[in-house]
């Protein structure tokens, strides 16, 4: 167990400098100078000359990369362009945001999708089981920025219970944990997590009516067990799928999303990512990127990691 | 536990029918079977696949799916209506009172459990003791099931055994509490031949130290003859004929017992084509009204199409239900 982490560990590695040369290089094939963005339409030859070198651009890619790739080892991913302040902080405080979204997002969204599954698995067939899978359906198929922005329609033009956009009062992006805040929150994170709810509750649909169709459920009934005896057997053997998909799901809301962020103009990573691909902001882009395919990876790490534990038939060694 | 008295069967079953529906369809898989079993008796129930010997197996443990099932006749057992059970006595009943080993070890185990838990949850469940009581008597079952190196086998996952091993483990769970009747549903067909023998002479060993009663469904003559002190042929849901090992073996009554015999591979038959029976057994959706077997017999007559013929004694409760019988007597 203890080696197959460390291997596992390790090849995080060449997958990182996989993810970071592709991200690096992938925003130099997008059509746009970085600098134009930043620089007056009349700016002399010599002053964009200067811009370049002193941001490096002047360099062919490779080198660029290599120089990118040393720094961010040791935890620098440059310098903004557009605000001039370091990538590290401008991200820190969009992760920050965006897993404040995703916790609400994954509390209510897992929480429900558990249940409904549940429900829907152990009465499969029946007209409950129906109803839930025909929401879970709509859940998958709904664009979340049209439903997002149906949300604000509803709740915050016609009703006025909650604020369409932003996380605080006047803009502000400090977190606090009260109905000031809150009431903020509710819309993105609704929004955010029908999806992940909807699949969450299909999975676990699934693997209870798969799990109760088998022939070990009728012998554990057999030996007498109550119903909350078997449903802990159900429990224990629907854990480590639905425990993957959750992860992976997890994977996705931290990674925010671009259009709910969007729509909602939370400052989130995705909201970050979409104000640095409009601004033609490489570092900051880059960095974002690279912080999130990696954090995916680590994520998929800690999935396999519980995934074991709960299973005795995967054996790693 | 209602009183009961000295001379009564530890089982009796009368009149049991069991038919599940599907889509407007009724299934009709088992038609009235009734018996009677005494105390440390071994019957040994034979028939094809679809006569309703797992069925009845499944019915006599309540653990046929309820909503797509319905159970009507009677069924007693150690005193005990068993179809009006319910709640925490049915739970009681089953693993407690009666318990019952499956065709394929591999899938009647949960496979994220170790052998060892499954035996000490049924343990507690029925025993009620403390986990560390549990286990004990877990490890002495496995011992006592003949499995080497128990101690190590007790955190072992259903995975990581051999199928013969998986099934002394299956008998270790269903007779660590102690169970009035054992009910075996073709718990040796899984195995390979050798294992077989093993596990028929294993079974055969611990019914008579825990002087249980044992039904022993299977399609295997060779295995009921092993087994058993009494047979009972099913045959499209009813039981055809029932008697001794000795005389249903010896003297057949019934055309498709006859037949059953006829077309098991014995060693003095080598050489000779093996005599099968003609046709296939009927639709259960639609069942004849008078003998099921009749469309596949040699000796059918009119008769045998009205009524579905009562059974016969033919002497030391050797039984059968077939008109010829009624002629001869």
């Amino acid at each position: 167990m203890l080696l197959y982490l460390v291997r596992r560990l390790l090849y995080v590695i060449p997958i990182g400098l996989a993810v970071s040369a592709i991200c690096f290089s992938l925003v130099f094939l997008a059509p746009g100078d970085p600098l134009s963005a930043v620089l007056p339409a009349d700016a002399s030859l010599e002053l964009i000359e200067k811009l370049k070198a002193d941001y490096g651009f002047d360099r062919p890619i490779p080198v660029q990369f290599g120089k990118w790739v040393a720094r961010a080892v040791q935890g620098d991913l440059g310098i903004s362009i557009a605000t001039g302040r370091p990538v590290n902080s401008e991200l820190a405080r969009a992760i920050s945001n965006t897993f404040v979204l995703a916790f609400f997002a994954c509390s209510f969204g897992f929480t429900l999708g558990l249940v409904l599954g549940f429900i829907a698995g152990y009465w499969n067939g029946t007209w409950l089981d129906k109803v839930v899978t025909s929401l879970a359906v709509a859940g998958v198929s709904v664009p979340h920025y049209w439903l997002g922005m149906v949300l604000v329609i509803i709740f915050s033009v016609f009703f006025n219970w909650l604020p369409a956009t932003g996380m605080g009062a006047g803009g502000s992006s400090e977190w606090a944990w009260d109905w000031e805040h809150l009431q903020f929150v509710i819309l993105p994170a609704v929004t955010l997590s029908v999806i992940p709810t909807a699949i969450i509750t299909r999975t676990v649909r699934a693997l209870v009516a798969d799990i109760l169709s088998r022939e070990f459920v009728t012998a554990l009934i057999a030996k007498g067990l109550s119903d909350r005896g078997v449903f802990w057997h159900v429990v224990k053997n629907a854990a480590p799928t639905a425990l993957a998909v959750m992860g992976i799901q997890l994977g996705y809301l931290l990674g925010g999303s671009i259009l709910v962020e969007t729509v909602f103009a939370w400052p989130g990573t995705g909201f970050l990512l979409s104000v640095a691909i409009f601004q033609r902001d490489l570092p900051l882009l880059q960095g974002t990127i690279l912080f999130l395919a990696l954090f995916f990876v680590f994520l998929n790490l800690l999935v396999d990691m519980v995934q074991t534990l709960l299973d005795p038939r995967i054996r790693r060694t | 536990m209602e009183p009961r008295a000295p001379d009564e069967p530890l089982v009796s079953v009368s009149d049991l029918t069991v038919r599940f529906s599907r889509t407007g369809q009724t299934i009709q898989a088992v038609n009235g079977v009734s018996f009677d079993l005494a105390p440390g008796e071994v019957l040994g129930v034979l028939g094809e696949s679809g006569s309703g010997k797992s069925v009845t197996l499944r019915a006599m443990l309540r653990i046929l799916p309820a909503h797509r099932s319905s159970v009507t006749g009677t069924i007693r057992v150690a005193g005990r209506d068993v179809l009006a059970l319910s709640g925490a006595e049915l739970e009681d009943y089953r693993g407690g009172t009666v318990s019952m080993i499956f065709q394929e070890p591999m899938l009647s185990f949960d496979p994220v459990f170790t052998i060892g838990q499954q035996i000490a949850e049924s343990v507690r469940r029925h025993m009620k003791v403390d986990q560390q009581a549990a286990r004990a008597r877990a490890l002495e079952m496995l011992d006592r099931v003949q499995i080497p190196s128990a101690k190590r086998r007790l955190d072992a996952y259903p995975h990581e055994m051999s199928g013969g091993m998986r099934q002394r483990a299956m008998i270790a769970l269903a007779l660590a509490c102690k169970p009035k009747l054992l009910l075996a549903d073709e718990p040796t067909t899984a195995l390979d031949a050798t294992v077989q023998i093993q596990i028929l002479l294993l079974l055969r060993e611990l019914q008579r130290e825990f002087g249980m009663s044992v039904i022993f469904v299977t399609h295997d003559v060779g295995v009921a003859i092993e087994v058993a002190d009494r047979i009972a042929v099913m045959y499209a849901g009813r039981i055809v004929e029932t008697g001794s090992v000795r005389e249903v073996i010896r003297t057949p009554r019934h055309p498709y017992t006859q037949g059953l015999l006829s077309s098991t591979v014995r060693g003095e038959l080598r050489g000779q084509r093996i005599e099968a029976i003609p046709g296939s057994p009927p639709d259960l959706a639609a069942m004849p009204p008078g003998c099921a077997f009749a469309p596949r017999c040699k000796h059918a007559r009119d008769e045998c199409l009205r009524a579905v013929p009562g059974a016969v004694d033919v002497g030391g409760g050797h039984e059968a239900r077939c008109v010829l019988l009624k002629l001869a007597a």
